[in-house]
């Protein structure tokens, strides 16, 4: 009896629509995310997610101030951003920590300059960093739902290229995969799987959804496929979770939903340790250590 | 085996990564059935060769011809590759053919080409298991298994034996010269100019430019490694074979007159 009170209690807010929108928009999310970032991870790219979730804050601010559809302008932004930050990293020339450090927090602080001179920064400005239940509309949900969609139908198409490019980039490229085209398609869809999960999350708080689901499923399994489904349950779980604490604790959803993934990690974390220990180390594990060609 | 028809001709070649040249002039010529070993110390341009003869970079002059239709495998350098990396050595392997088939599963035809490799290489039964948990050995026979899979006409190896110990190492020579042997053609750079290059039957010394080209009796000389490595060198003879040794008498630098 005591348990389902507890549950009926837990599930009453799914009565109100906005709840319901909410709910499914952070699942799906924290699946698409689950889904990006293991790619991310993989890549040594979690930086690059941080990076660019701060880049279209820029975007989002310019586009809701000019009265211009937020996604279109916001994603025009980050795609143009994502691959501004490629080309740079392509070059060679300079670091790509250092780029996207000062492309994508300029973006960013040009963002809350505008909030800020615009007289905007209220609640609207609060939800775009940190997320919000509340804000979560029946069109932000069919965005999240086409996005999962046509990503994983691209994962799909493009599966072993993408996974040869993240593995050995040089030799996927001598090889005759077109990791030019292969990288910047994974760019544009972090690019606007981090506008669309912006709602739910929060611009601060999406790059943990990125990073913290792939990296506790990388502790689970030695196997890509299942590391890459792994990262979008855990993804997807945490995002359900989260968004549903959220309106119990009447807390903002980026952190609630961002703390229940990092639990998620801590008992992994715990309770793979021993395992991990009798690993033998890799031989190369740091991406950024991989030997340049002469 | 013979040298056949022609495969790939590297002719005069100059290609720099944009801070000066790192081939120049490079004229380098491969035939069907050739076992050829690059040589040259580091920044030579020998990983650089590799990559414009394949075509993953082109070049500032001079042309590259390949014979039309040419399947060419690549087995990069194992300490370049990230252990900790999550994939099986079957879906390595699988990797091979991520230009022709882009869906994760493997078709009915690739699953058994895949297991046919393994097996031609002694690494049957392995392809469930990650590539880290694998002998220093069988994880150089994987990357080679790759190149395979794809049933190339010439394979290219980048320093196959380096930071490998002397068993992996010998077996490593052994399995290319068996492949070379079943008709493969075989192209490799090396550092090791005693326990691989002095063994191969043709040679090329580079240094930017290619300073010799022969066999090992013709290009391994005290002169043409002076002129590729720019370090005084010795051959010593060891039952017909050169044995390259660091020049007798010369004082290491910094350590004359101590004692």
């Amino acid at each position: 009896m005591g348990g389902a009170r507890l549950s009926d209690a837990l599930l009453a807010p799914l009565q109100y629509g906005f709840v319901r929108n909410g709910l499914v928009a952070a699942t799906l999310a924290g699946a698409l995310c689950g889904l990006v970032g293991t790619f991310v991870v993989l890549r040594g790219m979690s930086y690059v997610g941080h990076g660019l979730s701060h880049a279209i804050f820029g975007g989002f601010a310019a586009s809701s101030l000019a009265g211009v559809n937020v996604l279109a302008g916001a994603g025009a932004w980050g795609v143009a951003s994502a691959l501004a930050i490629n080309a740079v990293a392509r070059r060679r020339v300079v670091g790509v920590d250092a780029a996207i450090g000062v492309v994508t927090t300029a973006s960013f602080a040009l963002g809350v300059v505008l909030f800020a001179a615009s007289g905007r920064a209220g609640p609207n400005f609060e939800a775009a960093l940190f997320g919000s239940i509340l804000g979560v509309t029946g069109r932000d949900v069919a965005a999240v739902a086409a996005v999962l969609a046509v990503s994983t139908a691209l994962l799909l198409a493009g599966y072993r290229p993408l996974l040869f490019t993240t593995f050995d980039p040089d030799v996927a490229e001598a090889s005759g995969v077109r990791t030019r085209l292969v990288d910047g398609l994974l760019m544009g869809t972090l690019a606007v799987a981090i506008l669309v999960a912006m709602r739910v999350m929060g611009v601060t708080l999406v790059a943990a959804a990125l990073v913290t689901p792939p990296a506790t499923a990388r502790m689970i399994t030695d196997s890509f496929n299942r590391m890459l489904l792994l990262a979008c349950l855990l993804g997807a779980g945490s995002g359900a979770a989260g968004m549903l604490a959220s309106y119990h604790l009447d807390v903002q959803s980026g952190p609630v939903i961002v703390l229940v993934s990092t639990g998620l990690f801590v008992v992994t974390y715990a309770a793979t340790a021993p395992s991990r220990t009798l690993r033998r180390p890799p031989a190369c594990a740091d991406r950024s250590q991989r030997v340049a060609r002469p | 085996m013979t040298s056949g028809g022609l495969l790939l001709h590297v002719a005069g070649v100059t290609f720099g990564y944009g801070r000066g040249p790192v081939l120049e002039d490079v004229t380098v010529t491969v035939r069907a059935g050739d076992f050829l070993g690059v040589v040259g110390p580091s920044g030579s341009g020998k990983t650089t060769l590799l990559l414009v003869g394949m075509g993953a970079v082109r070049p500032d002059a001079g042309a590259v011809h390949r014979r039309p239709g040419l399947r060419i495998g690549y087995v990069p350098q194992v300490d370049t590759v990230d252990w900790s990396f999550p994939v099986t050595v079957a879906e390595c392997l699988l990797m091979a053919r991520a230009r022709v088939v882009s869906a994760p599963w493997g078709t009915r035809s690739e699953r058994g080409r895949v297991n046919e490799v393994l097996e031609r290489l002694g690494l049957a039964g392995l392809g469930n298991r990650h590539i880290r948990e694998l002998s220093g050995g069988q994880q150089q026979r994987v990357f080679v298994a790759r190149a395979l899979v794809g049933d190339p006409d010439v394979v290219l190896l980048d320093e196959p034996t380096s930071g490998v110990d002397v068993k992996t190492r010998h077996d490593t020579l052994h399995l290319l010269a068996d492949l070379n042997a079943g008709g493969l053609t075989v192209v490799l750079t090396t550092h090791d100019l005693n326990g691989m290059a002095a063994h191969l039957p043709r040679l090329v010394c580079l240094n930017r430019h290619v300073v010799a080209a022969g066999t090992p009796a013709e290009v391994l000389r005290p002169d043409v490694l002076e002129r590729t490595y720019g370090a005084g060198l010795g051959v010593l003879d060891h039952g017909g074979m050169p044995v390259v040794v660091e020049q007798v008498g010369a004082p290491l630098r910094g350590w004359a007159g101590r004692g």
